[in-house]
Parts: C-alpha cells; structure tokens; sequence
C-alpha cells in the first residue's frame, strides 16, 4: 500500500515497494543492454574513420557543388522508370492485396481454420521485408531492370495495404450488413452492396498513401539494380561524380514533393 | 499566516477589508473579442459571490485574468492589497499557490492517480525533482489525506482519476484547490457536467468549505436558481460589464432582464409546455442563449 | 434518353462518384492513356525473365529446406549488429525527439523554435534511410556505427512528429489546472503534459523498434553494417538457402516483436 502511517506521519509513494523495485529493475537491465549493445557497435567501428569524419563531410560538401545541371536531361527517363515502377507496382499490388484482405477479416473470411492463418502469414512475410530487400531477390532471380522494380513494389504494398483493409473490413458497421442479409441477398451480394460502400474510402486512402511511400521508396531501388533513378545514383556514387550526386538527390526531393502533394490533393477529394 | 487589512483601499460591501481587488480592468483579445470592459470589484474574505451572465460575457475571463491565466490587456488585480498584475514569472507562481482553482469539466489529470491529483495542489511548494520522485513532504501528504477525507473520498485516493464519476471527480478538483492552502478560491462553472442531485451537493461542500476556511470565492454559474440558493451576493456580467451586484434576494425579472436579454421570467413550467410547439426541444440554457 | 417529365425508371443509374461527366471521361481516358505508354515504354528482357522463372522455383524451394549452418558465422554476425543498432539507435534517437517534439507542438513553442524544430523533422522525413546510411558511410567509413546514425536520425523524424502531433492534441484543461497550482514550467510538463502523452509515446516507441530493426536489415546493403550486407552476400553468391534462412529469421523477429509490443500496448492503456 503506497499510504503507510509509519510515526504518526504518513507516508505516501507512488508505488508500493515490490513495484517499485521491479521498475528499478527493469530501468537496471534496460541500462545494462543499451550499454552492452553500445559496445557491440563500438567494438565494430574504426574509431579513426569517425575522428576523421569532419574533414572528409567538409571534402564531399565541398565537391557536390556546383551541382551538374547539364546532366538534369539524362535523368528524365529513369524518373519515368520510377514513377512507373511505383504506380504499376501500386496497382499490382492492390489487385492481390483486396483477397487477401477480404480473407483476413475475421467477418468476411471464408475458413477461420485455413484461409485466415495463410493470409495472416502472406500479410506478416510481406510486411518483414522491405522493398529493397525484395529487390535485391528479385534483382537475383529475374535480373536487373524495371520488372524486378515492380515486382519488389507489389510484393511489399500487399502487406502493408492487406493489413489496413482488413482491420477497416473488421471496423464496419455489421447492423448495415445484417439490413442486407435480411434482403436475402448472396454473400456476394452482401460483399457489394453492404462491406463494399463502408470500405471505400478507407481503401482509396490507403491506396493513395501506399502510392506516396512507393515513389520514395523506388527512388532507391536502383541502388540494388532494380531500375529508376536509383540506378544513376549508384552509377554517380561508384565514380565519385558528386556534382551528379547533387542534383539527381534534388530531383528525387523534387518527386518527393510532388507526389506528396498530388496524394494530399487525392485523397482531400476522395475523402 | 493571515495577517489582515490591505492599507489604503476601499472597504467591501459588508464592511469587512477587501480580500481580493479589481481596477478597471480590460481584455480585449486578438481575434478584437472586447471580453472585459471595465470591471470594478471587490471581495472581502470569507464571502461566496457567485458571477452570473449568459454565455460569452466574459466570467470566464473574469476569472481567469484574476491568477492570469488570461493576460489582461489593461487594469489592475490586488490580493490583500497586493498587486498580481505587475509580479514577474517566479512571483506570479508563488502568487497562484494562493488561489485555488476548480473547474468545469473537473480538469483531473486523468491519468494520474486522485492522490498524485491533490497533490499536484503543493507542486508551487515544491521543487522540480521531489515532484518529479513524488516525494512530497509528510505534511502535504497528510493534508492531502484529510481532505480527501474531508471531501468524502479517502479510500479512493489509489484510484486513477478517470475511474470516478462526476461528482467524485469534481470533489477532487475541490481537495486539489484546498491542498494549496488558499486565501480564495476561484471556480469556473463547477456543475455544468453534473446532475441536479449532485450539483446541489458539490455546491453545498463549497460553501462549507469556504465558510470553515474564510475564502474569498468567485463562483461562475449558469445556475442562477442554484447561485440563489447557496450564494450570499450576487454579481451580474453582460459583455464584460457588471450590471448588477447584490443579494441574492434582489435578484427580479427586472434584474434578470438587464442582465440576460428580454424574456418572461414568471413563465412557470406547465405555461411554458402550452407555449411551445410539441416536439420542441429546449433546455434553461438553451432557452438563455437564445436571448444574448 | 432523359424524358422531360417525371422519372424514367429505366435510365436509373446510381450516381457517379465524379459528377462532371467531361471530367469523368477526361480522368478515365487519362488514366487508360498512361497506363498504354507506361507499360509501352518498360524496358523488360523477357528472355532473363523466362529464365528466372527456374531460379525462383530454386529460391521458394530453399524456403522449404533453409540453411542456418554453413554461413552461421557471417548470419549471428550480421544479427548481432542488426539488434544492436536498432536498441542503440531507437534509444538515443527516442531521446532527441522528444525536446524536439516539444519544440515541434504549437501550443508549448514559441513561433521561432517552433520553425526550427519542424524544420529538423522535414529533413529527417525527406529522405529514405538508404541514402542517408551512403552519407555517413562516406563519412565515418564502414560499420555499424554509420548505421546506428542514420537510424537514429530517422528516428527522429518519425518519433518528434508523431509525438509532436500528440502534445498538440492534449486536453488543455487538464494542463491549464496544473498550471493553476502555481506549478513551474517543469512541473507543469510532468503533471499537466506527460501523463496525457505517455501511452501515446511508449506505443510510439515500440513500433519505432520494430521499424528500426526492418530498417537496420536495409542499411547493411549499403555497407552500414547488420543483416543487411550478409544476405548481399547470399544473394550475390546465389545462396538462395542461406538467404532464406536469413529471411525467416527477420520474418521471426518481426512477428516476434510485434507481438509483444501489442501485449505491452495492451497492458499501458
């Protein structure tokens, strides 16, 4: 009991003793593995690269300026790649992502015992796994390129967008759908007329928003091969041209910023 | 502690030295809201004065501008003669840990316990890391603890805020004002989100309080049945005005008028049902905002 | 179609989600149109391809029988510096974020502070950890340590906006009590502000965890050490066994983390 009489005083804490001393307990251990895990990272780093490191960040700053504007025309394609890879692998993935989703719900699922698990699992194993790792398989697998692109795009977006479609599916309102069994209407019906209408702007939110992360994350995916702009990058890097560097960086804060705007625009009108 | 009598002000309505002093005092907000437009008034010690006026008149600035939770744009505030307007920051916080504060909608942190509630009252009395540790002096905590008992509620003090009811809640609003020993009290709206019973109740253990303690208190209240029942003077606001200030019994049609607009104040219930259409809704507050 | 008078039954459609019919065709058309040219103008080598198709076969049998051992070395290595990082790195950015959060919420901040602390959170947010990490492995050379910073600077982007966004949404008569009290500026964080946001930023932390340790398996592509340059490796050697061990391994993690962070979530409301 945190309110003791102990002297005719009383005393008063905020938590009773044993509590207390298990969160110093757990603010011991915390501490402990922070320090330990600071070691690991320590242990692992050549410290004179780090002493170092104000003279050489000084020595790059110095050499991405002037940015290399004459070089902005080559970069027209591989920023279509990239827009391309994001809305192709966006829409891909929403193809697939929409069964899933409808499996995973607990109210809409077919099998609570099979389907639903196996959903769960493609939605977790989607999710893990960023997209450039996906590339990296892909780039493996299929070869460097744009398809490898895509692909990695679509496998990532179907967790992400799977996910949040289904806990929307799982938020309806179920005295709506009731209404609409009460018709007599087929689960296929039922799907249409009563889940369909309440999803809706949940999905074309979710949608939209996946596209946004989509463009920022295929202007990376060349770094691995998998096409857009990422692939200059790499080139530039690999030949030190930082004055390239310079500007294909603003042309991707540049995509950045548009494809922000154009989703906030969207998904204002749509919502 | 209480040493009496400010020098050189006027003495109160009773006759008694004035606890608390305001001199033309202003807020005009930037929005160009002119919410106080001039207010005279004083409150000697030990006197309840409840603050009328419909919404939007500016009690709650009224009081706000007293312990400066809203700057005033012009005008002074003394308490025991002492002016709160020109104090600096440090001296501003010794100043708030006189006047107690209870507000509408009880402002509990919720999530904290009703004993860390009460507590936080002595926060102006203690430093930065005993309140950090919770080590707050054997004193305040058994001043905490009575007054919890004494507001009916010291098995609850291990209680996180957000599992009491209305009316509990509000009565730890009451301790946590108590707690910081104040000479007056402040008090915004205090049964606005409570049921009759329990308004009646809460306005009761005010009182009370005050009277045991002999705390100047301003009280807000929509309630002016309730203010009537419970109050010793009564005190009129319309557009940052005061319109009236007096006793309770003084309080005619003619009066009510000034201060909320035109209506039919004799109006009994069953008059009232005739008049309206059927299916109209309406509540007393409704009724009076619909005037202003 | 539409008969002058009255209502045509027949000619009932429900009505259309845009309403001007010109921009209705005109979003539809445009939309077709880019769709023809993108996939026209994709650069795909079916034939590599077609020939994938083996080496995926390959890559999804692996999953069937992963290879834990033989790389055993370079994979405990690899997730070694991956857990690391992220517990360094969330804790050291966790500790950034939250005085700039407070500077970054209108209702603390004066306007100046307030710029610079969103300013902060904008460059943090622009731009994707991967290209960071290629900064500061240029600048501090190979290693963990370039990935720890560039997951903590992430970290910061992420945690002070989300929790920025919580202090703006407090309860202000909570606060307004306390400060009513007389409390100090520091006393009034405590008691007014920190109980209302606590939840909100231990489940904020929790995920940004999670999000970290993802991330860490990224980073190491790019030479900042972690998973992320050992399952290169799989990849480069076509070691598709070793790679989807690793990748069970991170599926694991993830699955596992989640998991108990929605239990502590539970347990904190």
């Amino acid at each position: 009991m945190p309110l003791i009489t102990r002297d005719d005083r009383m005393i008063w804490r905020r938590r009773a003793t044993g509590r207390d001393l298990a969160v110093w307990a757990g603010w011991l251990v915390g501490t402990a593995i922070f320090v330990w895990s600071w070691q690991v990272i320590s242990e692992n780093t050549i410290w004179f690269f780090v002493s170092d490191s104000p003279r050489v960040a000084a020595d790059i700053g110095s050499r991405m300026v002037p940015p290399a504007w004459d070089y902005l025309p080559a970069l027209w394609k591989p920023l279509w790649d990239t827009i391309n890879i994001a809305t192709l692998g966006t829409l891909l993935a929403l193809v697939m992502a929409v069964p899933v989703a409808f499996m995973a719900a607990r109210n809409t699922t077919p099998s609570v015992l099979f389907l639903r698990p196996l959903a769960l699992l493609i939605i977790v194993s989607s999710r893990s796994i960023n997209s450039l790792i996906w590339a990296l398989l892909l780039v493996a697998i299929a070869g460097p390129g744009v398809f490898a692109g895509i692909i990695a795009i679509a496998l990532r977006s179907i967790g992400f967008v799977a996910k949040l479609l289904y806990e929307a599916i799982e938020e309806i309102d179920p005295l709506q759908v009731e209404a609409v069994r009460a018709t007599g209407a087929s689960e296929g019906q039922i799907i249409s007329y009563a889940i369909v209408p309440q999803v809706m702007p949940a999905f074309a939110g979710i949608s939209v928003f996946r596209w946004d992360i989509n463009i920022r994350e295929s202007t990376v995916l060349g770094l691995v091969g998998a096409g857009g702009i990422g692939l200059e990058l790499q080139a530039s890097l690999n030949v030190l041209a930082w004055p390239r560097v310079t500007v294909i960086l603003l042309a991707i804060f540049a995509t950045v910023l548009i494809s922000e705007w154009v989703s906030a625009r969207i998904r204002h009108a749509v919502i | 502690m209480n040493q009496t009598g400010a020098i050189g002000h006027a003495p109160g309505v009773a006759g008694r030295a004035p606890m608390l002093e305001l001199r033309q005092l202003f807020k005009q907000y930037p929005t160009g809201d002119r919410a106080l437009d001039g207010v005279d008034l004083e409150v000697p010690a030990g006197q309840v004065m409840a603050l009328i006026g419909p919404s939007g008149a500016g009690k709650s600035t009224l009081i706000r501008c007293i312990n400066r939770l809203v700057e005033p744009t012009s005008g002074e505030v003394f308490l025991k003669g002492e002016s709160i307007t020109r104090l600096g920051q440090r001296a501003l916080r010794r100043m708030r840990r006189r006047i107690g504060m209870i507000f509408q909608e009880y402002a509990l942190v919720e999530r904290l316990t009703v004993m860390e509630n009460v507590l936080s009252g002595r926060l102006g009395y203690v430093g930065f890391w005993r309140s950090w540790w919770r080590r707050f002096p054997a004193e305040d905590v058994e001043k905490a603890y009575h007054l919890l008992e004494r507001v009916g509620l010291a098995e609850y003090y291990d209680k996180r805020a957000d599992e009491l009811s209305g009316g509990q809640r509000q009565r730890v609003g009451i301790a946590r004002a108590l707690v910081q020993d104040p000479e007056m009290l402040l008090v915004d709206e205090p049964t606005a989100s409570l049921d009759p019973k329990t308004s009646r109740q809460v306005m009761r253990l005010l009182c009370e309080l005050c009277e045991e303690r002999g705390l100047a208190t301003i009280i807000n209240i929509h309630d002016v049945m309730l203010a009537q029942m419970f109050v010793e003077r009564i005190v009129g606001l319309r557009a940052g005005r005061i319109v009236y200030d007096g006793p309770p019994s003084e309080l005619d049609p003619e009066v009510l008028t000034t201060i909320y607009g035109e209506e039919d104040w004799t109006t009994t219930a069953s008059a009232e049902a005739r008049r309206r259409d059927p299916g109209g809704p309406g509540t007393d507050e409704e009724r009076l905002e619909g005037m202003v | 179609m539409a008969t002058p008078i009255g209502f045509d039954a027949r000619a009932w459609r429900p009505p259309p989600l845009v309403t001007s019919p010109l921009l209705r065709w005109g979003i539809g058309l445009g939309f077709a149109l880019y769709l023809t040219v993108a996939v026209g103008t994709l650069e795909i080598n079916w034939a590599r391809v077609w020939e994938g198709l083996d080496r995926g076969w390959a890559f999804v049998l692996a999953f069937t029988e992963p290879d834990f051992t033989s790389r055993w070395r370079d994979i405990s290595q690899g997730l070694l510096e991956s857990l690391t990082m992220t517990v360094v790195s969330t804790v050291v950015g966790i500790a950034i974020s939250i005085p700039i959060a407070l500077g970054a919420a209108r209702n603390l901040a004066p306007l100046p502070i307030y710029l610079l602390c969103r300013g902060i959170v904008a460059v943090s947010r622009s731009f994707q950890e991967v290209i960071i990490a290629i900064f500061f492995v240029a600048m501090f050379g190979f290693g963990p340590f370039a990935g720890f910073l560039t997951l903590s600077f992430a970290t910061i982007g992420f945690l002070a906006k989300l929790l920025a966004e919580d202090i703006e949404d407090i309860e202000r008569g909570q606060a307004e009590a306390v400060r009513a009290t007389g409390a100090s500026w520091l006393q009034w964080l405590v008691y007014g502000i920190q109980p209302q946001v606590m939840p909100r930023l231990i489940g904020l932390s929790l995920y940004r965890l999670d999000i970290n340790f993802r991330e860490s398996a990224v980073v190491g592509i790019v030479g900042a050490g972690g998973i992320g340059a050992t399952l290169n490796t799989a990849f480069d050697r076509y070691e598709f066994d070793t790679a989807a061990a690793i990748l069970l391994i991170i599926i694991g993690i993830v699955m596992a983390a989640e998991y108990s962070s929605s239990m502590i979530r539970a347990r904190i409301q």
